[in-house]
């Protein structure tokens, strides 16, 4: 790649080989979010106010999934040309016990989920401005 | 806590739904007049308005309540306008409740009003890096119908529900709302014709996710006591119960527009997904059970939800809101008609006057003035809505 690349989002996801998720967990009570909570923690049975950043699990199991058919509207930023419909799946990570939303990998469509089945955690590109091309995490399918 | 007591439905009004683009007090005012005129009440008397706020309607959107209370000519009313999404409506009608319950008036105008744009509800325009609502459309193209898909595949994989499941629902609700004067829709369609429908997030088609609307509705509360004094002999319908509840953490479903739910690592999930929370609130402050309802209105932003929201309110167990609507127990004649207005399928969505609009048909079903889509001998009936970031919005009301 000839451009150079940054994190459509600062701070929210690694863009190593193996990428994974970066959230936070209260050191009180261990509670996991994603994305980061700071200042307090958000269970109604802690007072904890201080947070490690964590990796999440860089797997996990489709909870459900969709598709976007029609161009969503602004601030989303289509990828140059016309638009290609892509997937959503809403992962569920066991260790972590949630649920996350995200893009389905490129090249994948619904035809390739399935409930329950796992996928991984990528990093992708998400559009191109000036020259710049904006990274996002995604979710891919694990061949069985 | 014992039962709360009632306050009377004095007047309900609304203006035609649709797509004019006119300013979203005209279509208010409308409404409020037509439930003032309903209730037999002078617009003088009214000692409270509270208004379900617009946002994408600038500075008079905010602060709905006094923008439509100058507009009928300001009468030294105090007002409160309130946002909550789409459980705005519900959340204005508890504050002139709760108003009304307190002795602090005997009148009050409930009133929301909405233009809206075409297409998909954008979030407000702006590099916003904090809210939610605008990253998930910058971040992952995630719509409103993204989510109503992620719940409708969710059926489809867990109960076996099918297209044509989902299908039926449209079907059911175009025929209800057929001789709906104030719908936006009305029009019957077949199984075929919402299939045939161009898909817009798998498995949801367009004639499966309700449209974005123009429109108003508007209600008039009053105390008992005034109801009786100006009413006369004839009995009021009743809101017995008002239910404006927020989740409980851990919430474990994914809502609009988050990116993720709460994890359960730390602390089990509570007994009640928050769905399921918002009409068991309206159920315990009445002392009323779902066994007891003549109609219900839900809110079906999908043809999908809809089935979901039969097992939220207690109508049937878990996967069985198919079998629910197949057996015709939900359609116009049933145990248990959902929806007799033609819901959202019908009317399309106008934000902050839909969860009004809904109180408003109940009171005509329970009046026994719905024509066309009575339901008979109504004699109690729900309305049910939620509102992203966490806003429940339920209503029970009887005869």
């Amino acid at each position: 790649m000839s451009t150079t690349s940054v994190p459509a989002v600062e701070g929210w996801f690694t863009t190593t080989a193996e990428p994974c998720l970066l959230g936070t967990r209260c050191t009180t009570c261990g509670t996991v979010f994603f994305p980061k909570a700071s200042g307090f923690c958000r269970n109604p049975e802690c007072r904890g106010r201080e947070f490690d950043e964590v990796e999440l699990s860089r797997t996990g199991t489709v909870w459900s999934y969709t598709d976007a058919q029609y161009q969503p509207p602004p601030p989303y930023i289509p990828p140059a040309g016309e638009h290609v419909p892509f997937a959503i799946a809403a992962v569920e990570l066991a260790a972590e016990q949630m649920v996350i939303l995200g893009q389905v990998a490129d090249g994948y469509g619904v035809d390739d989920l399935a409930v329950g089945a796992t996928v991984e955690l990528v990093v992708e590109p998400l559009y191109e401005a000036d020259g710049v091309e904006h990274l996002i995490y995604r979710w891919k399918p694990v061949s069985a | 806590m014992s039962a709360p007591e009632s306050v009377a439905v004095l007047g309900v009004g609304m203006h035609e739904w649709g797509k004019w683009g006119r300013p979203f007090q005209d279509y208010g005012v409308d409404a409020a007049l037509a439930a003032l005129d309903d209730a037999g009440v002078a617009w003088s008397d009214v000692q409270f308005v509270a208004g379900g706020e617009t946002v994408r309607n600038g500075y008079p959107g905010y602060v709905a309540a006094a923008t439509i209370t100058q507009a009928l000519g300001w009468n030294g009313a105090r007002v409160a306008s309130c946002y909550a999404a789409c459980a705005s409506g519900v959340t204005a009608l508890d504050a002139a409740r709760a108003r009304i319950l307190a002795g602090l008036c005997d009148v009050a105008l409930v009133v929301g009003a909405d233009t809206t744009p075409k297409g998909f509800l954008a979030p407000v325009a702006g590099e916003r890096w904090d809210d939610p609502d605008w990253l998930r459309f910058r971040l992952l193209g995630a719509t409103n119908p993204t989510y109503f898909a992620l719940y409708a595949r969710r059926r489809m994989d867990l109960y076996g529900a099918t297209d044509a499941d989902f299908a039926k629902v449209k079907v059911k609700n175009a025929r209800h709302g057929l001789h709906n004067p104030r719908a936006r829709y009305r029009k019957e369609v077949t199984v075929e014709e919402v299939l045939g429908s161009p898909m817009v997030a798998d498995p949801l088609r367009l004639l499966e996710i309700c449209a974005t609307s123009d429109g108003a509705a508007a209600v008039v509360l009053t105390s008992m006591g005034y109801a009786r004094q100006h009413a006369g002999a004839s009995s009021p319908v009743r809101i017995r119960a008002v239910s404006t509840v927020t989740p409980r953490f851990p919430n474990t479903v994914i809502e609009m527009p988050n990116f993720s739910t709460d994890s359960a690592a730390a602390l089990a999930p509570p007994e009640l997904t928050f769905r399921d929370s918002i009409a068991a609130g309206a159920y315990d402050e009445a002392g009323i059970g779902p066994d007891e309802l003549s109609l219900a209105e839900v809110y079906d932003l999908s043809t999908a939800l809809e089935l979901d929201w039969y097992e939220n309110i207690g109508l049937c167990k878990p996967g069985e809101a198919e079998k629910l609507l197949n057996d015709g127990d939900t359609t116009l004649g049933g145990r248990i008609p959902v929806n007799p207005s033609g819901g959202l399928a019908c009317f399309g969505e106008a934000v902050p006057a839909q969860a009004i609009a809904q109180i408003c048909e109940v009171t005509w079903q329970l009046r026994g003035r719905a024509l066309g889509r009575q339901v008979e001998g109504a004699t109690a009936g729900l309305t049910v809505n939620q509102g992203l970031f966490g806003h429940g919005s339920a209503v029970l009301l009887t005869t």
